[in-house]
């Protein structure tokens, strides 16, 4: 559930009120900043100052230069690993988006079934990414799941044995995961677009299809933007279900670049490398959260005049 | 007018059919844990047990499962309080004291916070737990998973303080009360809603966290509910219905709190990311 911080939400900065008055305040915020401090900032110094380090997990830690990068930027398995792991980020924004806007825009509008549809689309965030991937690997047997259970031939397939399809499975499972997430966010945003304009294009005789796309669609662009953002950044770091789904198999087919650090750092004991993993992990995510930014066109603006 | 309808069709279905998605396979997880090993393989896997049988659960319950959920509840206790307790003390100092440089600061620190994935973090985490001699503990899991809810806790509970109107505060200074007492007495009473929504969403997350207990224990004795989960399924490989019961039973909590705290959860969600 780690994938659901957001990174990507803007707040407006507090209003300065006159006076440097709130001096006498800071000492409420100390046992906050000290262990957010020593549990978040010093960790992310850390991985830097590690990855020009060698450590093997039980011997002393010795600065090694640029080794560590070395290892990392040469080793064939990068590539591979970032490739996998922008596959699975492309695929699954692209499954997730549209779905979660549709199933957004018709929750918003339907009293009826909003309650109702709520609570069980909810139901997939509520379990551990372990649990999830555990039923998912029992419901995909070849031989007793899915396939023979719905009677359909065609889903009786070696879906975690074969490279292509176990690609396709993490997609799946983890679209099956969030779509509900970001169907709740779509909902709450369409909800907030303001109905006169709706009532405006109805006079100009715009239909349903019309104002989908010239009312409801750019007036979800910011929306659009944090939701893209956080499912980018929870594919970059998706670890929980692919570590319990396939281990990264069959061969290197999943193995995405979180789990190449945690084999690099845990397995294989290189945690120099492991951290220059790491750092590229950041910079990946907080380029792509930036791009996205300016791609939704929020760079330099505020929040109120997207409202 | 007709295509008006063809797209309110097009919606619906798309929304049932995703709800049966959904719901098969939790469907499944809870028939096949009332299945026995030997009729999971012979009955159709989507049918209901016609001799639902408890022999999974006890299996489970037998194999130390109170532990592992007793571990849970201390990590997502241990965790959830104290983080949500300092971030919002550090929130009402945030919104109070506006205007102040180092406030603003550290506001910005906690805000950037918000950008640090903790997969990206845990060889550091991993290593601060080893010098500090914390290993393989409990508590080697609910320091960090303290650090890391503070970011958005702060971010959620400063933008409901920002909302408390300012003329409750001065008369609260008037009345004479110290900034503690207006904190405890006046904001603590109107950012209850807030307050819920952070501390549920704070839970789900350490109750659910993988890396962590992976990272930072090692022995059965400190295993939470999801490592226990698929430390289980190696145990249990090809017993498959007791393998459905234990994510079952790891799972009834949670679906148990989320009926109680619903309402408020989703509220929190949709205000906190819908613009």
């Amino acid at each position: 559930m780690t994938t659901l911080a957001p990174p990507a939400v803007r707040v407006s900065e507090p209003t300065v009120t006159g006076g440097g008055r709130g001096g006498g305040l800071i000492w409420m915020t100390v046992p906050a900043l000290l262990i957010f401090t020593a549990f978040g900032v010093v960790p992310l110094l850390g991985v830097l100052a590690l990855s020009f380090t060698t450590w093997n997990n039980v011997g002393p830690i010795q600065p090694s230069g640029l080794d560590s990068w070395t290892t990392v930027l040469t080793d064939p398995d990068l590539p591979h690993a970032l490739w996998v792991t922008f596959l699975i980020m492309g695929l699954s924004w692209l499954v997730q988006t549209p779905i979660s806007v549709l199933l957004g825009v018709f929750l918003a509008a339907h009293k009826r079934y909003r309650g109702f549809l709520a609570v069980l689309y909810f139901i997939p965030l509520l379990l551990s990414s372990a649990a999830i991937a555990i039923t998912y690997k029992a419901l995909l047997d070849p031989n007793f799941g899915i396939g023979n259970g719905l009677g359909i031939p065609l889903l009786n397939q070696d879906w975690l044995g074969d490279s292509t399809l176990a690609v396709g499975v993490v997609v799946f499972i983890v679209s099956w995961q969030y779509i509900p997430f970001h169907t709740l966010i779509y909902q709450g945003a369409v909800r907030s677009i303001p109905h006169s304009m709706y009532e405006a294009s109805l006079i100009d005789g715009a239909g349903r299809i019309r104002q989908f796309f010239s009312i409801t669609l750019p007036q979800l662009r910011y929306t659009i933007v944090t939701s893209s953002t956080l499912m980018v950044v929870g594919s970059l770091t998706l670890f929980d279900l692919i570590y319990v789904l396939t281990a990264g198999g069959p061969g290197d087919a999943t193995r995405a670049l979180a789990l190449e650090m945690y084999r690099t750092g845990f397995q294989a004991n290189l945690m120099g490398p492991a951290s220059a993993i790491a750092v590229i992990l950041v910079l990946v995510g907080l380029g792509l959260s930036q791009l996205l930014r300016r791609l939704g066109g929020r760079g330099d603006e505020s929040q109120q005049e997207g409202a | 007018m007709h295509k008006l309808l063809r797209l309110n069709w097009f919606g619906g279905a798309l929304a049932w059919v995703w709800l049966l998605v959904v719901m098969l396979p939790i469907y499944w997880v809870v028939i096949t844990s009332f299945k026995t090993r030997a009729t999971y393989f012979i009955t159709n896997t989507f049918a209901p047990p016609a001799d639902p049988t408890f022999e999974n659960y006890l299996t489970v319950i037998e194999s130390g499962f109170i532990r592992y959920f007793l571990n849970s509840v201390i990590v997502t206790a241990g965790a959830v309080i104290p983080a949500v307790a300092v971030s919002f003390m550090a929130s009402y100092a945030i919104v109070r004291g506006a205007g102040n440089r180092w406030l603003r600061s550290i506001n910005t620190l906690f805000l950037l916070g918000l950008a640090i994935p903790l997969q990206a973090v845990v060889i550091p985490i991993y290593l601060i737990i080893i010098r500090i001699q914390m290993y393989d503990t409990l508590a080697a899991i609910i320091m960090p998973s303290i650090a890391f809810a503070i970011p958005l806790s702060v971010l959620v509970l400063a933008n409901f303080i920002r909302d408390v109107p300012r003329e409750l505060f001065e008369s609260m200074r008037v009345d004479g009360a110290s900034e503690w007492g207006t904190l405890w007495r006046l904001a603590l009473p109107l950012t209850r809603p807030a307050l819920v929504t952070v501390v549920i969403y704070n839970a789900l997350s350490i109750w659910n966290g993988f890396i962590l207990p992976l990272v930072l224990t090692q022995s059965p004795d400190q295993r939470t509910m999801p490592l226990a989960l698929w430390t289980y399924e190696g145990e249990y490989g090809i017993n498959v219905p007791a393998i459905a019961a234990s994510v079952t039973l790891t799972t009834v909590p949670i679906v148990i709190a989320y009926a109680v705290g619903r309402r408020q959860l989703l509220s929190g969600l949709t205000a906190g990311f819908s613009k």
